[in-house]
């Protein structure tokens, strides 16, 4: 992994991480609810 | 007569009732000691950790455990879910003595109890975050005694003043919700002035953000786990409102508990990648860390998704017993453990046992007080004389 010395660089390396995550939330989030209530019909 | 009496007398000594007697007086004597010989009589406290058990575990555990109350009122009479009414009475019984017994522990803390006012009339420090928890704690106990006050009021007979206590309940649910917020936070927010004092890991600039998403998941399986127990051990003072409720209730709070805590995992796999944390997960902290986010906020999720999706309500009962838990080990582990963390382990805190008799002697006043009051008035059942609100 690159070194970071500049809050430039801090910034840019944990918000490209944090949007990965946001990406994995969205998608497993729904995914989730749908697990939770995918019997409440019966 | 003699018999009469023998028969009273075997009746009242339970094995509960003798071990609730004992560790009274051993509280009792611990109470005489702390407030006539000082803190360093009966604690382990000192320069580096002003703060031990009782503000970890009688306070931020305390606090947290209490929110069902505004939890249950909010869902209730906020969101319109009425089919929830059953629980509300007990959740906010339990909610009062909750943040009743919070105010006492805080006495043996703080000293002086005279002084309690103190911050509102005296000495109003209204920059600080601990004056806006006192004035949220003091505002939301008066609050959680007016909206438990009907069920006392019925009990006692005093109808017109019942009824009138009654019509408040929208304002006092409001003041409730808002009141809960902003102190359920800021016993977060405390910690946001020790960075440097708090383990990277626990430590986030969102951790009032933390402390109140966790306040609801406690909140949730705190009326879970509380109406199980009640519902074992005063079946019999309960109306067929409250019988019927309790599947639809545990199903019900178990899936909003499961939904919030997948959300709170998410944000808290966020605050990792926001302060870039990665890197301490590999060490004997971080292994920790992992136990708490994994094993008390991934794993109750799960749990508490399959049995919804089961109806199973054995595991929605040991779901909710585990996501308590985890709130105790989350604020023991950011009041505590992650707290001095770069300490040597002979400077590290250990509670006094008098400590410990304390808490436990706080947590027996609050089940002889629930049992007291559940015995008598209508708190697992409508009363008859009364239309329900």
């Amino acid at each position: 992994m690159e070194t970071i010395h500049t809050l430039q660089q801090f910034m840019l390396h944990t918000k490209n991480i944090i949007y990965i995550l946001i990406v994995l939330a969205l998608a497993a989030m729904p995914a989730f609810w749908c697990f939770l209530t995918g019997r409440d019909e019966e | 007569m003699a018999e009469e009496s023998s028969a009273s007398t075997r009746r009242r000594l339970t094995p509960f009732n003798v071990i609730a007697g004992i560790i009274v007086i051993i509280g009792l004597y611990v109470t005489v000691r702390r407030f006539t010989s000082g803190l360093s009589s009966v604690t382990h406290l000192s320069n580096s950790y002003p703060w031990g058990l009782w503000i970890a575990f009688d306070l931020l555990v305390g606090v947290a455990l209490a929110a069902g109350g505004y939890v249950t009122s909010a869902a209730v009479y906020i969101f319109g879910m009425k089919r929830y009414h059953a629980a509300v009475r007990p959740a906010i019984l339990t909610g009062f003595l909750g943040y009743a017994l919070v105010v006492l522990a805080l006495n043996y803390d703080v000293g002086r109890p005279w002084r309690l006012p103190y911050p509102f009339v005296i000495s109003r420090g209204t920059t600080s975050l601990l004056f806006e928890v006192a004035a949220c704690v003091a505002l939301y106990l008066t609050v959680l005694f007016v909206e438990f006050s009907p069920a006392a009021m019925e009990w006692l007979g005093l109808k017109k003043a019942r009824n009138l206590v009654v019509k408040l309940t929208m304002a006092l649910t409001i003041l409730g919700v808002i009141l809960s917020t902003l102190h359920q936070s800021s016993l977060g927010a405390l910690f946001l002035i020790a960075p440097s004092k708090l383990h990277p890991l626990w430590y986030s600039p969102y951790i009032h953000v933390y402390f109140f998403v966790t306040s609801t998941i406690a909140g949730l399986s705190m009326v879970i786990f509380e109406g199980s127990l009640s519902h074992h051990y005063f079946k019999d003072k309960m109306d067929a409102e409250h019988l019927a409720a309790k599947t639809d209730l545990m199903l019900g709070f178990g899936k909003a508990a499961a939904w919030v805590l997948a959300g709170y995992f998410v944000i808290k796999v966020i605050g990792i990648a926001a302060d870039n944390n990665w890197h301490y997960l590999a060490t004997g902290y971080g292994a920790w860390y992992l136990v708490e986010l994994l094993g008390f906020v991934a794993l109750p999720a799960m749990t508490y998704a399959i049995g919804v999706r089961e109806k199973n309500t054995t595991i929605i009962r040991w779901s909710a017993v585990w996501a308590v838990l985890g709130i105790v080990v989350n604020r023991f582990n950011v009041c505590l453990v992650a707290f001095n963390w770069y300490l040597p382990a002979e400077e590290r805190y250990f509670p006094h046992w008098m400590e410990v008799a304390i808490s436990v002697f706080v947590v027996t006043l609050g089940l002889l007080a629930f049992r007291f009051i559940v015995t008598r008035m209508p708190i697992l059942y409508a009363h008859p004389d009364y239309e329900t609100h």
